[in-house]
Protein backbone atom coordinates (compact mmCIF):
# COMPACT_ATOMS: atom_id res chain seq x y z
CA UNK A 1 0.00 0.00 0.00
CA UNK A 2 2.80 2.37 1.14
CA UNK A 3 4.89 1.44 -1.76
CA UNK A 4 1.82 2.07 -4.42
CA UNK A 5 1.70 5.64 -2.90
CA UNK A 6 4.59 6.04 -3.29
CA UNK A 7 4.91 5.53 -6.70
CA UNK A 8 1.88 7.36 -8.21
CA UNK A 9 3.29 10.03 -5.79
CA UNK A 10 6.09 9.33 -7.92
CA UNK A 11 4.00 9.23 -11.44
CA UNK A 12 2.77 12.78 -10.35
CA UNK A 13 5.95 14.36 -9.71
CA UNK A 14 6.88 13.09 -12.89
CA UNK A 15 3.24 14.17 -14.93
CA UNK A 16 4.32 17.87 -13.34
CA UNK A 17 7.94 17.76 -13.98
CA UNK A 18 7.06 17.19 -17.51
CA UNK A 19 4.39 19.85 -17.90
CA UNK A 20 6.73 22.71 -15.95
CA UNK A 21 9.59 22.01 -19.14
CA UNK A 22 8.23 20.67 -22.12
CA UNK A 23 4.33 20.99 -21.55
CA UNK A 24 1.82 23.25 -21.04
CA UNK A 25 3.31 25.06 -18.39
CA UNK A 26 6.42 25.51 -20.55
CA UNK A 27 8.94 28.88 -20.37
CA UNK A 28 6.29 31.48 -22.24
CA UNK A 29 2.83 30.23 -21.85
CA UNK A 30 0.29 31.03 -19.84
CA UNK A 31 1.07 29.69 -16.21
CA UNK A 32 -2.16 28.33 -15.17
CA UNK A 33 -1.13 24.85 -13.33
CA UNK A 34 -3.66 22.82 -14.11
CA UNK A 35 -3.52 20.12 -16.75
CA UNK A 36 -7.23 20.33 -18.24
CA UNK A 37 -9.66 23.17 -17.70
CA UNK A 38 -12.17 21.12 -19.00
CA UNK A 39 -15.53 20.32 -17.01
CA UNK A 40 -16.96 18.04 -18.89
CA UNK A 41 -16.77 13.86 -17.96
CA UNK A 42 -13.62 13.89 -20.65
CA UNK A 43 -12.50 10.47 -19.11
CA UNK A 44 -15.30 8.50 -20.04
CA UNK A 45 -14.68 7.66 -23.74
CA UNK A 46 -11.42 6.42 -23.09
CA UNK A 47 -12.32 4.36 -19.85
CA UNK A 48 -14.79 2.65 -21.75
CA UNK A 49 -12.38 2.31 -25.04
CA UNK A 50 -9.90 0.74 -22.76
CA UNK A 51 -12.29 -1.94 -21.35
CA UNK A 52 -13.67 -2.81 -24.07
CA UNK A 53 -10.41 -3.16 -26.12
CA UNK A 54 -9.01 -5.22 -22.95
CA UNK A 55 -12.06 -7.12 -22.95
CA UNK A 56 -11.84 -8.20 -26.06
CA UNK A 57 -7.87 -8.49 -26.04
CA UNK A 58 -8.65 -11.17 -23.17
CA UNK A 59 -11.32 -12.97 -24.90
CA UNK A 60 -9.40 -13.48 -28.26
CA UNK A 61 -6.01 -14.22 -26.20
CA UNK A 62 -8.21 -17.48 -24.55
CA UNK A 63 -9.85 -18.37 -28.10
CA UNK A 64 -7.05 -18.26 -29.83
CA UNK A 65 -4.57 -19.76 -26.98
CA UNK A 66 -6.86 -22.47 -26.32
CA UNK A 67 -7.09 -24.78 -29.54
CA UNK A 68 -10.35 -26.29 -29.45
CA UNK A 69 -14.08 -25.99 -29.75
CA UNK A 70 -13.90 -24.15 -33.07
CA UNK A 71 -15.54 -26.27 -35.12
CA UNK A 72 -18.80 -27.94 -35.55
CA UNK A 73 -20.48 -28.88 -38.62
CA UNK A 74 -20.73 -26.48 -40.48
CA UNK A 75 -19.62 -23.77 -38.49
CA UNK A 76 -15.99 -22.70 -37.94
CA UNK A 77 -14.75 -20.14 -35.80
CA UNK A 78 -13.48 -16.95 -37.39
CA UNK A 79 -9.89 -16.81 -35.14
CA UNK A 80 -9.43 -20.38 -36.68
CA UNK A 81 -10.26 -19.58 -40.54
CA UNK A 82 -8.51 -20.82 -42.70
CA UNK A 83 -7.75 -23.33 -40.80
CA UNK A 84 -3.95 -25.00 -42.34
CA UNK A 85 -2.25 -27.09 -39.63
CA UNK A 86 -2.71 -30.84 -39.98
CA UNK A 87 -3.53 -30.60 -35.99
CA UNK A 88 -7.30 -29.33 -36.95
CA UNK A 89 -9.99 -31.39 -36.39
CA UNK A 90 -11.52 -33.07 -38.87
CA UNK A 91 -14.03 -30.70 -40.86
CA UNK A 92 -12.50 -28.23 -40.52
CA UNK A 93 -9.25 -27.87 -42.67
CA UNK A 94 -8.30 -26.05 -45.06
CA UNK A 95 -7.10 -26.98 -48.87
CA UNK A 96 -5.75 -30.24 -47.38
CA UNK A 97 -4.35 -28.09 -44.15
CA UNK A 98 -0.42 -28.20 -45.56
CA UNK A 99 1.02 -27.66 -42.20
CA UNK A 100 2.52 -30.48 -40.48
CA UNK A 101 5.36 -28.81 -38.77
CA UNK A 102 3.36 -26.59 -36.21
CA UNK A 103 2.26 -27.59 -33.20
CA UNK A 104 0.83 -24.62 -30.88
CA UNK A 105 -3.43 -23.89 -31.40
CA UNK A 106 -3.85 -23.63 -35.37
CA UNK A 107 -5.51 -19.93 -35.16
CA UNK A 108 -2.10 -18.31 -34.33
CA UNK A 109 -1.18 -19.38 -38.10
CA UNK A 110 -3.81 -16.56 -39.28
CA UNK A 111 -4.91 -14.69 -36.34
CA UNK A 112 -1.82 -12.60 -36.62
CA UNK A 113 -3.54 -11.11 -39.70
CA UNK A 114 -6.49 -9.20 -38.08
CA UNK A 115 -4.68 -7.87 -35.25
CA UNK A 116 -2.15 -6.35 -37.52
CA UNK A 117 -5.08 -5.23 -39.64
CA UNK A 118 -6.93 -3.42 -36.42
CA UNK A 119 -3.57 -2.23 -34.78
CA UNK A 120 -2.40 -0.28 -37.38
CA UNK A 121 -5.85 0.70 -38.55
CA UNK A 122 -6.65 4.44 -38.39
CA UNK A 123 -9.50 4.50 -36.48
CA UNK A 124 -7.97 1.86 -33.90
CA UNK A 125 -4.68 4.00 -33.34
CA UNK A 126 -6.79 6.92 -31.99
CA UNK A 127 -8.25 4.63 -29.59
CA UNK A 128 -5.12 3.21 -28.31
CA UNK A 129 -3.30 6.25 -27.89
CA UNK A 130 -5.97 7.40 -26.37
CA UNK A 131 -7.00 5.06 -24.12
CA UNK A 132 -3.89 2.69 -23.43
CA UNK A 133 -1.02 5.33 -23.71
CA UNK A 134 -3.26 8.41 -22.87
CA UNK A 135 -1.55 10.42 -25.71
CA UNK A 136 -3.34 12.03 -25.15
CA UNK A 137 -5.68 11.01 -23.19
CA UNK A 138 -8.84 13.51 -24.70
CA UNK A 139 -8.28 16.45 -25.95
CA UNK A 140 -6.98 19.60 -24.18
CA UNK A 141 -5.73 17.14 -21.30
CA UNK A 142 -2.41 16.85 -20.43
CA UNK A 143 -0.60 13.95 -21.30
CA UNK A 144 1.69 12.40 -18.57
CA UNK A 145 4.93 11.62 -21.24
CA UNK A 146 7.52 13.60 -20.99
CA UNK A 147 8.79 13.03 -24.58
CA UNK A 148 6.80 12.26 -27.69
CA UNK A 149 8.13 11.33 -30.85
CA UNK A 150 4.78 9.35 -32.59
CA UNK A 151 5.35 7.32 -35.39
CA UNK A 152 8.61 8.08 -36.91
CA UNK A 153 10.41 5.12 -35.57
CA UNK A 154 10.37 1.53 -34.62
CA UNK A 155 7.93 -0.03 -33.90
CA UNK A 156 5.39 2.73 -34.57
CA UNK A 157 7.00 3.52 -37.82
CA UNK A 158 5.25 0.34 -39.01
CA UNK A 159 2.33 1.63 -38.47
CA UNK A 160 2.82 2.74 -41.92
CA UNK A 161 2.44 -0.80 -43.10
CA UNK A 162 -1.31 -0.92 -42.87
CA UNK A 163 -1.87 -1.46 -46.48
CA UNK A 164 -0.44 -4.70 -46.83
CA UNK A 165 -2.69 -5.79 -43.30
CA UNK A 166 -5.55 -4.42 -45.75
CA UNK A 167 -4.70 -6.86 -48.47
CA UNK A 168 -4.52 -9.76 -46.39
CA UNK A 169 -6.83 -9.06 -44.53
CA UNK A 170 -9.33 -9.17 -47.70
CA UNK A 171 -7.58 -12.31 -48.84
CA UNK A 172 -9.07 -13.39 -45.15
CA UNK A 173 -12.41 -12.12 -45.98
CA UNK A 174 -12.95 -13.83 -48.67
CA UNK A 175 -12.29 -17.01 -47.01
CA UNK A 176 -14.64 -16.20 -44.01
CA UNK A 177 -17.57 -15.60 -46.73
CA UNK A 178 -17.00 -18.99 -48.10
CA UNK A 179 -17.56 -19.98 -44.32
CA UNK A 180 -20.70 -18.31 -44.37
CA UNK A 181 -21.61 -20.00 -47.66
CA UNK A 182 -20.91 -23.26 -45.94
CA UNK A 183 -23.02 -22.44 -42.98
CA UNK A 184 -25.73 -23.38 -45.45
CA UNK A 185 -25.59 -26.85 -44.88
CA UNK A 186 -26.78 -29.06 -42.42
CA UNK A 187 -25.16 -30.99 -39.48
CA UNK A 188 -24.62 -33.46 -41.86
CA UNK A 189 -23.20 -31.42 -44.66
CA UNK A 190 -26.62 -31.03 -46.64
CA UNK A 191 -26.81 -27.80 -48.76
CA UNK A 192 -30.04 -25.78 -48.12
CA UNK A 193 -30.11 -25.59 -44.61
CA UNK A 194 -29.91 -22.61 -41.95
CA UNK A 195 -29.31 -22.49 -38.09
CA UNK A 196 -28.50 -19.55 -35.68
CA UNK A 197 -24.91 -20.01 -36.98
CA UNK A 198 -25.39 -19.18 -40.48
CA UNK A 199 -27.19 -16.20 -38.91
CA UNK A 200 -23.93 -15.11 -37.03
CA UNK A 201 -20.96 -16.12 -39.52
CA UNK A 202 -22.84 -14.36 -42.09
CA UNK A 203 -23.40 -11.10 -40.51
CA UNK A 204 -19.81 -11.24 -39.08
CA UNK A 205 -18.44 -11.63 -43.00
CA UNK A 206 -20.45 -8.86 -44.14
CA UNK A 207 -19.19 -6.34 -41.70
CA UNK A 208 -16.20 -7.33 -41.58
CA UNK A 209 -16.34 -6.73 -45.65
CA UNK A 210 -17.71 -3.01 -44.57
CA UNK A 211 -14.85 -2.61 -42.28
CA UNK A 212 -12.45 -3.65 -44.55
CA UNK A 213 -13.66 -0.99 -47.43
CA UNK A 214 -13.88 1.59 -45.20
CA UNK A 215 -10.43 1.36 -44.33
CA UNK A 216 -8.21 4.95 -45.06
CA UNK A 217 -5.95 2.72 -46.71
CA UNK A 218 -8.45 1.23 -49.00
CA UNK A 219 -9.50 4.77 -49.52
CA UNK A 220 -6.27 5.56 -51.11
CA UNK A 221 -6.05 2.45 -53.65
CA UNK A 222 -9.20 2.97 -55.44
CA UNK A 223 -8.90 6.74 -55.75
CA UNK A 224 -7.66 8.74 -53.15
CA UNK A 225 -3.94 8.45 -54.43
CA UNK A 226 -4.55 10.13 -57.92
CA UNK A 227 -4.68 13.80 -58.63
CA UNK A 228 -7.68 14.51 -61.87
CA UNK A 229 -10.57 12.42 -60.84
CA UNK A 230 -12.12 14.06 -63.98
CA UNK A 231 -9.43 11.23 -66.13
CA UNK A 232 -10.62 8.29 -64.18
CA UNK A 233 -14.34 8.32 -63.60
CA UNK A 234 -14.74 4.75 -62.60
CA UNK A 235 -11.82 5.15 -59.85
CA UNK A 236 -14.05 8.54 -59.08
CA UNK A 237 -17.01 6.71 -58.46
CA UNK A 238 -15.29 4.09 -56.33
CA UNK A 239 -13.71 6.62 -53.98
CA UNK A 240 -16.72 8.42 -53.53
CA UNK A 241 -18.71 5.28 -52.39
CA UNK A 242 -15.32 4.21 -50.25
CA UNK A 243 -16.01 8.11 -48.71
CA UNK A 244 -19.11 7.34 -47.73
CA UNK A 245 -18.67 4.23 -45.70
CA UNK A 246 -14.79 5.22 -44.77
CA UNK A 247 -16.99 8.47 -42.85
CA UNK A 248 -18.56 5.48 -40.95
CA UNK A 249 -15.49 3.46 -40.35
CA UNK A 250 -15.13 3.67 -36.49
CA UNK A 251 -17.88 2.31 -35.98
CA UNK A 252 -17.86 -0.65 -38.51
CA UNK A 253 -14.56 -1.04 -36.57
CA UNK A 254 -16.46 -1.38 -33.45
CA UNK A 255 -19.58 -3.33 -34.98
CA UNK A 256 -17.29 -5.86 -36.45
CA UNK A 257 -15.09 -6.45 -33.44
CA UNK A 258 -18.65 -7.02 -31.83
CA UNK A 259 -19.68 -9.71 -34.29
CA UNK A 260 -16.58 -11.46 -34.05
CA UNK A 261 -16.82 -12.39 -30.66
CA UNK A 262 -20.41 -13.67 -31.18
CA UNK A 263 -20.02 -15.52 -34.06
CA UNK A 264 -16.66 -17.32 -32.03
CA UNK A 265 -18.77 -17.52 -28.95
CA UNK A 266 -21.54 -19.41 -30.92
CA UNK A 267 -19.28 -21.79 -32.31
CA UNK A 268 -17.50 -22.30 -28.80
CA UNK A 269 -20.60 -23.12 -27.11
CA UNK A 270 -22.10 -25.45 -30.02
CA UNK A 271 -18.60 -27.19 -30.12
CA UNK A 272 -18.31 -27.48 -26.45
CA UNK A 273 -21.77 -28.91 -26.13
CA UNK A 274 -23.06 -26.45 -24.27
CA UNK A 275 -26.33 -25.49 -26.37
CA UNK A 276 -27.59 -27.10 -29.66
CA UNK A 277 -27.77 -24.89 -33.07
CA UNK A 278 -31.18 -23.86 -33.10
CA UNK A 279 -32.16 -24.64 -36.46
CA UNK A 280 -34.52 -22.66 -39.02
CA UNK A 281 -35.03 -25.14 -41.73
CA UNK B 1 -33.81 37.06 -20.10
CA UNK B 2 -30.33 38.81 -18.54
CA UNK B 3 -28.63 37.26 -15.42
CA UNK B 4 -25.26 37.40 -14.07
CA UNK B 5 -22.50 35.06 -14.47
CA UNK B 6 -19.60 34.05 -13.13
CA UNK B 7 -16.86 34.38 -14.92
CA UNK B 8 -13.34 33.07 -14.30
CA UNK B 9 -10.36 34.62 -17.01
CA UNK B 10 -7.03 34.26 -16.84
CA UNK B 11 -4.76 37.24 -16.26
CA UNK B 12 -1.16 38.09 -16.78
CA UNK B 13 1.74 38.00 -19.24
CA UNK B 14 4.77 36.00 -19.80
CA UNK B 15 6.34 36.62 -16.34
CA UNK B 16 2.97 35.40 -14.91
CA UNK B 17 -0.45 35.54 -13.96
CA UNK B 18 -3.71 33.85 -12.79
CA UNK B 19 -7.49 33.36 -13.02
CA UNK B 20 -9.38 35.99 -11.43
CA UNK B 21 -13.24 35.69 -10.58
CA UNK B 22 -15.76 37.75 -12.34
CA UNK B 23 -19.77 38.44 -12.47
CA UNK B 24 -20.73 40.37 -15.40
CA UNK B 25 -24.62 40.59 -16.67
CA UNK B 26 -25.41 38.14 -19.41
CA UNK B 27 -28.28 39.35 -21.97
CA UNK B 28 -30.35 36.81 -24.30
CA UNK B 29 -28.85 36.31 -27.61
CA UNK B 30 -25.25 36.90 -26.37
CA UNK B 31 -21.70 35.14 -27.01
CA UNK B 32 -18.77 34.71 -25.31
CA UNK B 33 -16.78 37.63 -26.89
CA UNK B 34 -19.76 39.71 -26.03
CA UNK B 35 -19.62 39.24 -22.17
CA UNK B 36 -15.85 39.95 -22.42
CA UNK B 37 -16.24 43.15 -24.02
CA UNK B 38 -18.72 44.14 -21.20
CA UNK B 39 -15.94 43.54 -18.66
CA UNK B 40 -13.48 45.52 -20.32
CA UNK B 41 -16.02 48.43 -20.77
CA UNK B 42 -17.17 47.96 -17.06
CA UNK B 43 -14.83 46.19 -14.65
CA UNK B 44 -11.40 45.63 -16.84
CA UNK B 45 -10.32 48.49 -19.08
CA UNK B 46 -7.06 47.13 -19.53
CA UNK B 47 -7.99 43.33 -20.20
CA UNK B 48 -6.16 41.95 -23.30
CA UNK B 49 -8.60 40.54 -26.36
CA UNK B 50 -8.29 39.85 -30.10
CA UNK B 51 -10.91 40.03 -31.79
CA UNK B 52 -12.15 41.46 -35.19
CA UNK B 53 -15.51 40.25 -37.24
CA UNK B 54 -17.53 38.58 -34.51
CA UNK B 55 -18.54 36.45 -37.58
CA UNK B 56 -16.76 33.37 -36.75
CA UNK B 57 -14.18 33.90 -40.09
CA UNK B 58 -11.29 36.03 -39.04
CA UNK B 59 -10.32 33.69 -36.44
CA UNK B 60 -9.23 36.49 -34.10
CA UNK B 61 -10.59 35.20 -30.99
CA UNK B 62 -9.29 31.73 -30.08
CA UNK B 63 -9.09 31.23 -26.71
CA UNK B 64 -10.12 27.94 -24.58
CA UNK B 65 -13.42 28.08 -22.80
CA UNK B 66 -13.80 25.82 -19.74
CA UNK B 67 -10.73 24.21 -20.71
CA UNK B 68 -11.87 23.50 -24.87
CA UNK B 69 -10.43 25.49 -27.70
CA UNK B 70 -13.32 27.64 -28.83
CA UNK B 71 -13.65 30.55 -31.16
CA UNK B 72 -14.96 32.98 -28.27
CA UNK B 73 -17.32 35.03 -30.83
CA UNK B 74 -18.93 31.56 -31.87
CA UNK B 75 -19.22 30.49 -28.36
CA UNK B 76 -23.12 30.82 -27.17
CA UNK B 77 -23.91 31.70 -23.40
CA UNK B 78 -26.88 29.75 -24.08
CA UNK B 79 -25.05 26.68 -24.34
CA UNK B 80 -24.33 26.59 -20.81
CA UNK B 81 -26.64 26.95 -17.24
CA UNK B 82 -26.98 30.09 -15.61
CA UNK B 83 -25.02 28.86 -12.70
CA UNK B 84 -22.46 27.34 -14.09
CA UNK B 85 -18.80 28.84 -13.89
CA UNK B 86 -17.37 29.65 -17.27
CA UNK B 87 -13.37 29.85 -17.11
CA UNK B 88 -11.76 31.67 -20.34
CA UNK B 89 -7.75 31.16 -20.68
CA UNK B 90 -5.63 31.72 -23.73
CA UNK B 91 -4.91 29.17 -26.14
CA UNK B 92 -1.83 27.24 -23.97
CA UNK B 93 0.13 26.12 -26.70
CA UNK B 94 1.73 29.44 -27.66
CA UNK B 95 3.63 32.21 -25.57
CA UNK B 96 1.22 34.32 -24.30
CA UNK B 97 1.62 38.28 -25.01
CA UNK B 98 -0.97 39.10 -22.39
CA UNK B 99 -4.46 38.19 -20.72
CA UNK B 100 -5.80 36.57 -23.67
CA UNK B 101 -3.59 37.25 -26.33
CA UNK B 102 -0.82 35.00 -27.41
CA UNK B 103 2.17 35.08 -29.82
CA UNK B 104 1.21 32.74 -32.79
CA UNK B 105 4.08 33.49 -35.11
CA UNK B 106 5.03 29.76 -34.73
CA UNK B 107 2.35 29.28 -37.20
CA UNK B 108 3.89 31.70 -39.55
CA UNK B 109 6.76 30.79 -39.78
CA UNK B 110 5.57 26.99 -40.37
CA UNK B 111 3.19 28.51 -43.10
CA UNK B 112 6.59 30.11 -44.78
CA UNK B 113 8.34 26.45 -45.10
CA UNK B 114 5.67 25.21 -47.30
CA UNK B 115 6.42 25.38 -50.84
CA UNK B 116 3.78 28.08 -52.72
CA UNK B 117 1.57 26.62 -55.26
CA UNK B 118 3.62 25.76 -58.49
CA UNK B 119 1.20 25.10 -61.52
CA UNK B 120 2.87 24.30 -64.94
CA UNK B 121 5.49 26.50 -66.30
CA UNK B 122 3.73 27.35 -69.86
CA UNK B 123 0.36 27.78 -67.85
CA UNK B 124 -0.42 31.35 -67.37
CA UNK B 125 -2.70 33.23 -65.03
CA UNK B 126 -6.37 33.30 -66.20
CA UNK B 127 -5.28 29.89 -68.55
CA UNK B 128 -6.14 27.30 -65.62
CA UNK B 129 -8.87 24.98 -66.20
CA UNK B 130 -9.83 22.60 -63.56
CA UNK B 131 -12.69 19.97 -63.44
CA UNK B 132 -15.00 20.94 -60.44
CA UNK B 133 -14.37 17.16 -58.90
CA UNK B 134 -10.28 17.68 -59.54
CA UNK B 135 -10.76 20.67 -56.85
CA UNK B 136 -13.31 20.30 -54.65
CA UNK B 137 -11.18 17.98 -52.30
CA UNK B 138 -8.84 21.21 -51.60
CA UNK B 139 -11.17 23.60 -51.46
CA UNK B 140 -12.56 22.06 -48.39
CA UNK B 141 -9.36 22.83 -47.00
CA UNK B 142 -9.88 26.61 -48.21
CA UNK B 143 -12.38 26.94 -45.51
CA UNK B 144 -10.03 27.69 -43.06
CA UNK B 145 -10.23 30.74 -41.30
CA UNK B 146 -6.23 30.11 -39.58
CA UNK B 147 -7.76 30.59 -35.68
CA UNK B 148 -5.01 27.74 -34.87
CA UNK B 149 -7.13 25.78 -32.45
CA UNK B 150 -5.99 22.62 -34.31
CA UNK B 151 -2.32 23.15 -33.76
CA UNK B 152 -2.87 24.30 -30.29
CA UNK B 153 -5.09 21.23 -29.42
CA UNK B 154 -2.51 18.92 -30.91
CA UNK B 155 -0.93 17.22 -28.24
CA UNK B 156 2.86 16.84 -30.25
CA UNK B 157 3.57 20.43 -29.52
CA UNK B 158 0.91 21.63 -26.85
CA UNK B 159 2.28 19.01 -24.55
CA UNK B 160 5.82 19.13 -26.01
CA UNK B 161 7.56 22.23 -26.73
CA UNK B 162 10.94 20.90 -28.08
CA UNK B 163 8.82 19.49 -30.98
CA UNK B 164 7.96 22.85 -32.45
CA UNK B 165 11.27 22.68 -34.45
CA UNK B 166 10.50 19.75 -36.31
CA UNK B 167 6.33 19.64 -36.50
CA UNK B 168 3.98 22.10 -38.17
CA UNK B 169 0.81 21.16 -36.76
CA UNK B 170 -2.20 19.95 -38.62
CA UNK B 171 -3.06 23.64 -40.33
CA UNK B 172 0.10 22.93 -42.81
CA UNK B 173 -0.37 19.36 -42.97
CA UNK B 174 -3.60 20.17 -44.53
CA UNK B 175 -1.92 22.95 -46.58
CA UNK B 176 0.51 20.32 -47.93
CA UNK B 177 -2.21 17.81 -48.63
CA UNK B 178 -4.22 20.91 -50.22
CA UNK B 179 -1.26 21.16 -52.93
CA UNK B 180 -0.37 17.87 -52.98
CA UNK B 181 -4.12 17.33 -54.16
CA UNK B 182 -4.14 20.08 -56.35
CA UNK B 183 -4.69 19.24 -60.11
CA UNK B 184 -2.39 21.91 -61.43
CA UNK B 185 0.88 21.45 -58.52
CA UNK B 186 3.86 20.45 -60.18
CA UNK B 187 5.40 19.58 -56.73
CA UNK B 188 5.89 16.76 -55.08
CA UNK B 189 5.58 17.60 -51.75
CA UNK B 190 5.44 14.06 -49.78
CA UNK B 191 9.22 14.45 -48.64
CA UNK B 192 9.00 17.91 -47.51
CA UNK B 193 5.89 16.91 -45.31
CA UNK B 194 8.10 14.46 -43.70
CA UNK B 195 11.53 15.90 -43.41
CA UNK B 196 10.83 19.31 -42.91
CA UNK B 197 6.85 19.68 -41.42
CA UNK B 198 7.11 16.14 -39.07
CA UNK B 199 4.00 14.39 -40.42
CA UNK B 200 4.80 11.10 -38.85
CA UNK B 201 4.43 12.91 -35.15
CA UNK B 202 0.55 12.90 -36.12
CA UNK B 203 -0.91 9.51 -34.31
CA UNK B 204 -4.30 10.57 -35.48
CA UNK B 205 -6.12 10.98 -32.13
CA UNK B 206 -8.34 13.80 -34.24
CA UNK B 207 -8.21 16.47 -32.06
CA UNK B 208 -7.46 18.78 -34.70
CA UNK B 209 -11.02 17.97 -36.14
CA UNK B 210 -12.92 17.59 -32.70
CA UNK B 211 -11.70 21.74 -32.50
CA UNK B 212 -12.32 22.54 -36.19
CA UNK B 213 -15.15 25.86 -35.97
CA UNK B 214 -14.95 25.23 -39.66
CA UNK B 215 -15.99 21.44 -39.17
CA UNK B 216 -13.03 20.48 -41.36
CA UNK B 217 -12.12 17.02 -41.75
CA UNK B 218 -8.85 17.32 -41.09
CA UNK B 219 -7.62 13.97 -39.99
CA UNK B 220 -9.36 12.13 -42.46
CA UNK B 221 -9.76 14.22 -45.37
CA UNK B 222 -6.12 15.95 -45.04
CA UNK B 223 -3.26 14.22 -42.92
CA UNK B 224 -4.70 10.54 -43.50
CA UNK B 225 -4.69 10.64 -46.83
CA UNK B 226 -1.77 12.73 -46.95
CA UNK B 227 0.33 9.88 -44.77
CA UNK B 228 -1.37 7.05 -47.66
CA UNK B 229 0.24 9.12 -50.35
CA UNK B 230 4.21 8.80 -48.57
CA UNK B 231 3.43 5.09 -48.06
CA UNK B 232 3.15 4.92 -51.57
CA UNK B 233 6.56 6.43 -51.92
CA UNK B 234 8.19 5.37 -49.04
CA UNK B 235 6.16 1.79 -47.77
CA UNK B 236 5.37 0.63 -50.89
CA UNK B 237 7.68 -1.45 -52.66
CA UNK B 238 5.02 -3.13 -54.65
CA UNK B 239 3.84 0.80 -55.85
CA UNK B 240 6.71 1.90 -56.57
CA UNK B 241 7.88 -1.13 -58.82
CA UNK B 242 5.21 -0.92 -60.69
CA UNK B 243 5.47 3.01 -61.10
CA UNK B 244 8.69 2.27 -63.10
CA UNK B 245 6.81 0.61 -65.34
CA UNK B 246 3.76 3.16 -65.88
CA UNK B 247 4.06 6.04 -69.04
CA UNK B 248 5.58 8.80 -67.70
CA UNK B 249 2.36 10.86 -66.05
CA UNK B 250 2.77 14.48 -65.69
CA UNK B 251 6.39 14.95 -64.26
CA UNK B 252 6.12 16.26 -60.71
CA UNK B 253 9.11 18.29 -59.26
CA UNK B 254 10.78 17.86 -56.31
CA UNK B 255 10.11 20.84 -53.46
CA UNK B 256 12.03 23.69 -53.94
CA UNK B 257 13.86 25.18 -50.59
CA UNK B 258 11.98 27.12 -48.51
CA UNK B 259 12.93 29.43 -45.18
CA UNK B 260 13.03 27.31 -42.33
CA UNK B 261 11.62 27.89 -38.85
CA UNK B 262 13.54 30.47 -36.46
CA UNK B 263 12.45 28.86 -33.50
Amino acid sequence: MADSAHNLSNAARGWESAMATTGIEAPGRAQIGAKTLRTDAWWIAPLLTFLALTAFVVYSAWRVFSGKYYFYEPYISVYYSPCLSTSCVPGSEFAGSPISWWKMSPALLVAWIPLAFRFTCYYYRKAYFRSFWLSPPACAVAEPHGKYTGERRLPLILNNLHRYAFYLGLVLNVILTWDAILAFRNHNGEWGHMGLGTVFLTVNAACLWLYSLSCHSCRNAVGGRITHFSKHPVRYQMWTLVSKLNSRHMMWAWISLCTVVVADFYVYLLASGRVSDLTFF
Amino acid sequence: MGYTAKFKVWRGDDTGGGIEDFNVDVNEGEVVLDIIHRLQATQAPDLAVRWNCKAGKCGSCSAEVNGKPRLMCMTRMSTFTEDETITITPMRTFPVIRDLVTDVSYNYEKARMVPAFAPPADLAPGDYRMAQIDVERSQEFRKCIECFMCNNVCHAVRDHEENKTTFSGPRFLMRIAELDMHPLDTVDRREVAVEDHGVGYCNITKCCTEVCPEHIKITDNAIIPLKERIADKKYDPIFSIASLFKRNKQGRQAAPDTPHATK
